[in-house]
């Protein structure tokens, strides 16, 4: 550490200090070596900081400051959906009927969790058109794995084998990643000049060994799949599923929904679409939302309702099995049951309205001054290439992200999809004001400027972050992936 | 397309709080975009797949009438401040300081997302480092990632890396692992080719002489849980060199990392991927989720870990600052050839860990993970003691313990909800051959009045 | 940039016979296109490669490659140095950056691969 770097917790370490209050034992306090084997026992306790309370409290707060978040300010992360994240989710999510719930308490003591799950199932398979949804994935690409999982149990259980998935060139790289965990071959086909699946390719690429087709919807350009009733014939067709990643669903809530565009399982990201706070990186919660043709298939537990009553039940002969403990991220599904009840249908299809709304009038603002790949009507996002200004001056997309930051923005989601050449990608959800957009909009432009007259500003940006611009390469050449002090 | 008629288009919408746009802003806005309607913007949506009709959900509903309604709801659950909790099996009530949550739960940590921008995320990117850091002394081990999804998760994330280090496909695993654990190893696997062999437990360890007969020059990895499902110790040191002696790899499940305040660290016993839970480390115990799926292993495996590593460095002026490193293994390079397809960790649980190994220290673990081993050695005693009750197994337990009873477990259950507690966790669902196995966990937070509440409870209904 | 002396892979893999041994590495073009290696994954000396088979694995901070081997044969040496310093790979491609060296069951099998003069209108670049 040297004078100018920002203490790591461990450096606040002084010997004898503690942040704790535990009670001493109530209870007859035996010898540990008579309670434990020798050999068993920690010689050394481990090296952890001792910091007093308001050690803790200080660098925690101080590290708060060096971040960024929803609650300071715009978030235009294309294809993460980092809208509002409202309060009073945090509120419902604490309360100690749910919170201090424990997940093998018995099915009778914990009718309230599980009427809970029960009624968020039901009001997301309306939302989505499917007919069972299951909550145990952790995140989407976890519900990626559970819904691939299904889909070849299911030719499994038809004694069909296929082998081989579809996902388009511009797929979410989790896509193709999950794919190949469950064993498929990963076919990509080529997205067409609107942005669209390229409907001659994918009739080409389909046939019996084809299992599924990953797609999704808005896709990663932010454009609807024109064709997608072709593309669900084709798939169809020839016997395939059609798989939905669920990333862009926030687009669609009530004005489309994906079991009536013929998909045939899909994941939601509750985290995105129903706000339920990123945490950083996580966690998320990834529903996965299937036809009834699937419904043997889900992990176990599913619940039921009998009468009045909420029952797990986990005797399910065709079940994919288990893909976490428990019954998956239960506090994330109290903040989303919340915002449903919170937004109602008419709120849902406004949210859908407005993000599409915000995205357009963003893209209607930038368009002049930036390359547009697909120059189409978009839905929650778009992309913009930065090509225009590499040709200038050498400046690239990453230099641009990093300028955005300057001036009191996230930056936009970069370089994906893969598709586009300096990709920018732009989502400013239907929480943010046009006030806001105006403001992202007009440091954009500046920018743009600022990659003619000054180039070199735009380089070297970011200015006014914590840390200036980080060396990646040293990072990745020399891992250094905790500290080595001892304490 | 006249004004007037753009304003009937927009109208009779109720403001709504999350959405800020107002009839005048939207009509400007599609002004600017050139176009008559918001309907306009849907036209690529082909008519055969549009909702024609609203959606069937029940009415919004108002904040005070959602939290009354959401409070309703969590007042029908026995929870573990309403009731004196001794049900453990892999999701532990410990105690959570207040400062926690108090800063984990600070709107910059928690309404941020993957620091994509490393310049603008330090405060995450640095409390991941140090989560990470702290993790690899508490196990023991060199390198720990940045979350996986949960302990079980974790553990068959493991059997893949596994996998992947050893070029074999087999894995064994001691049925005294946590039977949900089993689970997902089984789901995870089947579809890459890795045969699982479940090896039973003996006397509610595993069974080296069984896993000796098991191993083969194809087994990948020797799964073991420490403390087990049941509570009991493990010989780790045994099982590590007898899956070294066969070119294996020894995997080590935590289902509470408190244990480890007290006992010996997998890395000082010869673990090679330690994957396990993390929610003891400051978090509630949720109805099971979100949780923290911990990952830690040697140095030289660290190019085969899944999911995200924080790596510190330098910026343009020489300070220290972190990035997101190695991603190379990660999907959003590698893609169909990742080491795992995992890109949303729990990285708000990591944090939250990080507040609760800080806050507690050197010397708080070992004084929590004392308190944890004394309180459950009173109970067991007590328990063990009553006519009718009887330990299930001799091994030396930490905070967990088999009972084998004289009245089915669900039963006893039933009526100790009278005594306001919940009991342990019966196992005959997962072990056909204790049915009369009953598991009690004592954590810190049980207090020795509870434990004799429990114990004269029992006393009655035996 | 492509010396003379050198045979190219379509994959940008350079061979180099010495003494009936074959050098590999990868071409400036690939070197430059990855940007800054910071990772390379290297073959076991004895393992077997196979022409035009992946052998080993090239990363910068933000790419992945596979390396292909350009001709068959026994791994006899590897460039350890590479695990302390994979700059070199970006500085010097034909010389201290280079990756294994092969002991080839064919020499002729070279033959198959391009000339620099070849490979420079493969990459679509001027020979001058």
């Amino acid at each position: 550490m040297s004078a100018k770097d920002f203490p790591v917790i461990v450096e606040l370490s002084t010997p004898g200090r503690v942040g704790f209050s535990f009670p001493e034992p109530d209870v007859p306090e035996r010898p540990i070596e008579r309670l434990l084997p020798v050999d068993q026992i920690r010689e050394a306790p481990p090296g952890l900081p001792e910091v007093s309370e308001l050690d803790v409290v200080r660098h925690y707060t101080r590290l708060s400051h060096r971040n960024f978040s929803i609650d300071e300010g715009f978030y235009p992360l294309g294809s993460c959906t980092m809208k509002y994240n409202p309060k009073i989710h945090e509120e419902t999510a604490a309360l100690p009927g749910f919170r201090r719930l424990h997940p093998y308490a018995p099915a009778e003591e914990a009718q309230g969790a599980l009427q809970l799950m029960w009624e968020l199932e039901r009001a997301l398979a309306e939302v989505s058109g499917m007919d069972r949804v299951t909550f145990q994935p952790a995140a989407g690409a976890h519900g990626e794995l559970t819904g691939m999982l299904m889909v070849r149990a299911y030719f499994a259980a038809r004694g069909e084998k296929r082998t081989k998935v579809i996902v388009p060139d511009s797929a979410h790289g989790t896509n193709p990643a999950t794919a190949a965990m469950v064993g498929y071959q990963v076919i990509t086909v080529k997205s067409d000049s609107r942005g669209n699946m390229d409907v001659r390719a994918l009739r080409q690429a389909m046939d019996e060994s084809v299992a599924a087709i990953m797609l999704t919807n808005p896709n990663t350009l932010g454009l609807f799949e024109e064709s997608i009733v072709e593309l669900e014939e084709i798939v169809h067709g020839r016997g395939g599923q059609m798989y939905l990643d669920g990333a862009n669903f926030n687009a669609m809530l009530g004005m489309t929904r994906p079991g009536d565009q013929g998909f045939d399982v899909m994941h939601m990201n509750l985290h995105k679409t129903f706000t339920t706070p990123h945490g950083g990186g996580g966690p998320g919660a990834g529903a996965v939302g299937i036809r009834s043709h699937l419904t043997p298939f889900l992990p176990v537990p599913v619940i039921e309702k009998e009468g009045d009553l909420f029952r797990l039940d986990d005797a399910r002969p065709q079940s994919i099995g288990k893909i976490r403990a428990f019954y998956g991220n239960f506090g994330n599904l109290v903040r989303a049951y919340t915002y449903i009840r919170t937004m109602g249908a008419d709120g849902l299809r406004q949210i859908a309205e407005t993000a599409v709304l915000n995205a357009n009038y963003m893209l209607a603002r930038l368009r002049g001054r930036f390359d547009l790949p697909y120059d189409r009507v978009c839905k929650h996002e778009f992309v913009l290439a930065g090509t225009r200004q590499k040709k200038r001056t050498g400046v690239t997309t990453r230099d641009m992200a990093k300028r955005v930051l300057d001036y009191g923005f996230h930056a936009p989601t970069i370089y994906f999809p893969l598709i586009v050449e300096e990709a920018i990608m732009i989502e400013p959800t239907e929480t943010e004001s046009k006030r806001t957009m105006d403001e992202f909009v007009d440091a954009m432009l500046a920018i743009d400027r600022e990659t003619q007259d000054n180039p070199d500003l735009v380089r070297s940006a970011p200015h006014t972050t914590p840390v200036k611009r980080l060396d990646e390469v040293r990072a990745a050449r020399q891992p250094d992936l905790r500290w080595k002090t001892r304490p | 397309m006249t004004a007037r008629q753009k304003s009937v288009d927009v109208a009779a919408r109720a403001q709504h709080k999350y959405i800020p746009a107002t009839d005048a802003e939207r009509e400007e806005m599609l002004r600017v975009i050139g176009v008559p309607s918001v309907d306009a913007l849907f036209a690529d949506i082909p008519a055969a797949v549009r909702l024609n009709r609203p959606l069937r959900l029940p009415p919004a509903l108002s904040d005070p009438e959602v939290v009354a309604h959401l409070r309703a709801l969590a007042e029908r659950n026995t929870h573990c401040d309403s009731a004196a909790c001794f049900l453990g099996a892999g999701a532990y009530d410990h105690y959570v300081p207040s400062v926690v949550w108090a800063l984990a739960g600070r709107g910059e940590f928690l309404t941020a997302y993957t620091p994509y921008q490393a310049e603008l995320m330090q405060g995450e990117l640095q409390a991941g480092y140090e989560y990470q850091s702290m993790l690899c002394e508490l196990t023991g081990m060199d390198v720990a990632n940045a979350s996986m999804y949960d302990g079980a998760s974790a553990t068959a994330e493991a059997a893949v890396m596994a996998k992947d280090l050893t070029k074999r496909n087999e894995v064994i695993v001691s049925t005294a692992v946590h039977p949900e654990y089993r689970q997902v190893l089984r789901t995870y696997t089947g579809p890459l080719g890795i045969t699982v062999a479940e090896v039973p437990h003996r006397l509610g360890v595993s069974d080296a002489e069984a896993i000796a007969r098991a191993i083969t020059d194809h087994t990948a990895a020797v799964i073991i849980q420490h403390p087990n499902f049941f509570g009991s110790l493990e010989e780790g040191k045994a099982l590590a060199d007898l899956a070294h002696r066969h070119g294996a790899l020894l995997v080590c499940a935590i289902a509470d990392p408190l244990s480890l305040g007290i006992l010996k660290p997998p890395g000082a016993w010869g673990a090679d991927i330690v994957a396990g839970e993390g929610q003891s480390l400051g978090n509630h115990v949720n109805f099971g989720g979100p949780y923290l799926g911990m990952m830690a292993t040697r140095q030289e495996f660290v190019r085969r870990i899944p999911g995200r590593l924080v790596g510190a460095t330098v910026d343009t002026e020489g300070r220290r600052g972190f990035v997101l490193t190695l991603q190379t293994r990660e999907q959003h390079i590698r893609r169909e050839r990742a080491s795992s397809n995992i890109c949303t960790n729990e990285a708000l649980l990591t944090l939250a860990a990080a507040i609760y190994m800080a806050a507690l220290g050197k010397q708080g673990l070992r004084k929590v993970a004392g308190l944890n081993l004394q309180k459950a050695a009173y109970a067991k005693e007590a328990i063990s003691g009553l006519r009718g009750y009887r330990l299930a197994f001799d091994a030396p337990t930490f905070h967990e313990f088999v009972v084998r009873t004289p009245v089915a477990p669900e039963e006893i259950n039933r009526r100790l909800r009278r005594h306001q507690i919940i009991g342990g966790a019966p196992l005959g669902r997962w072990y056909p051959d204790l049915k009369d196995g009953w598991l009690v966990c004592v954590t810190e937070q049980r207090t020795r009045e509870e434990i004799d509440r429990l114990t004269s409870a029992l006393e009655e209904i035996g | 940039m492509y010396p003379k002396d050198l045979r190219y892979s379509t994959e940008h893999e350079w061979a180099k016979v010495e003494q009936r041994r074959v050098r590999v590495g990868v071409t400036k073009f690939a070197a430059d296109k990855l940007s800054d290696v910071v990772f390379v994954e290297l073959p076991q000396v004895g393992a077997q490669v196979t022409y035009m088979e992946p052998f080993g694995v090239i990363e910068s901070v933000k790419a992945v490659s596979d390396l292909y081997a350009p001709v068959s044969g026994r791994v006899v040496e590897v460039n350890t140095s590479l695990s302390e310093a994979p700059e070199v790979v970006n500085t010097d491609p034909y010389g201290r950056g280079w990756i294994i060296l092969v002991e080839p069951k064919d020499l002729k099998e070279l033959d198959k691969l391009m000339t620099a003069e070849q490979y420079l209108k493969a990459i679509g670049e001027d020979p001058e």
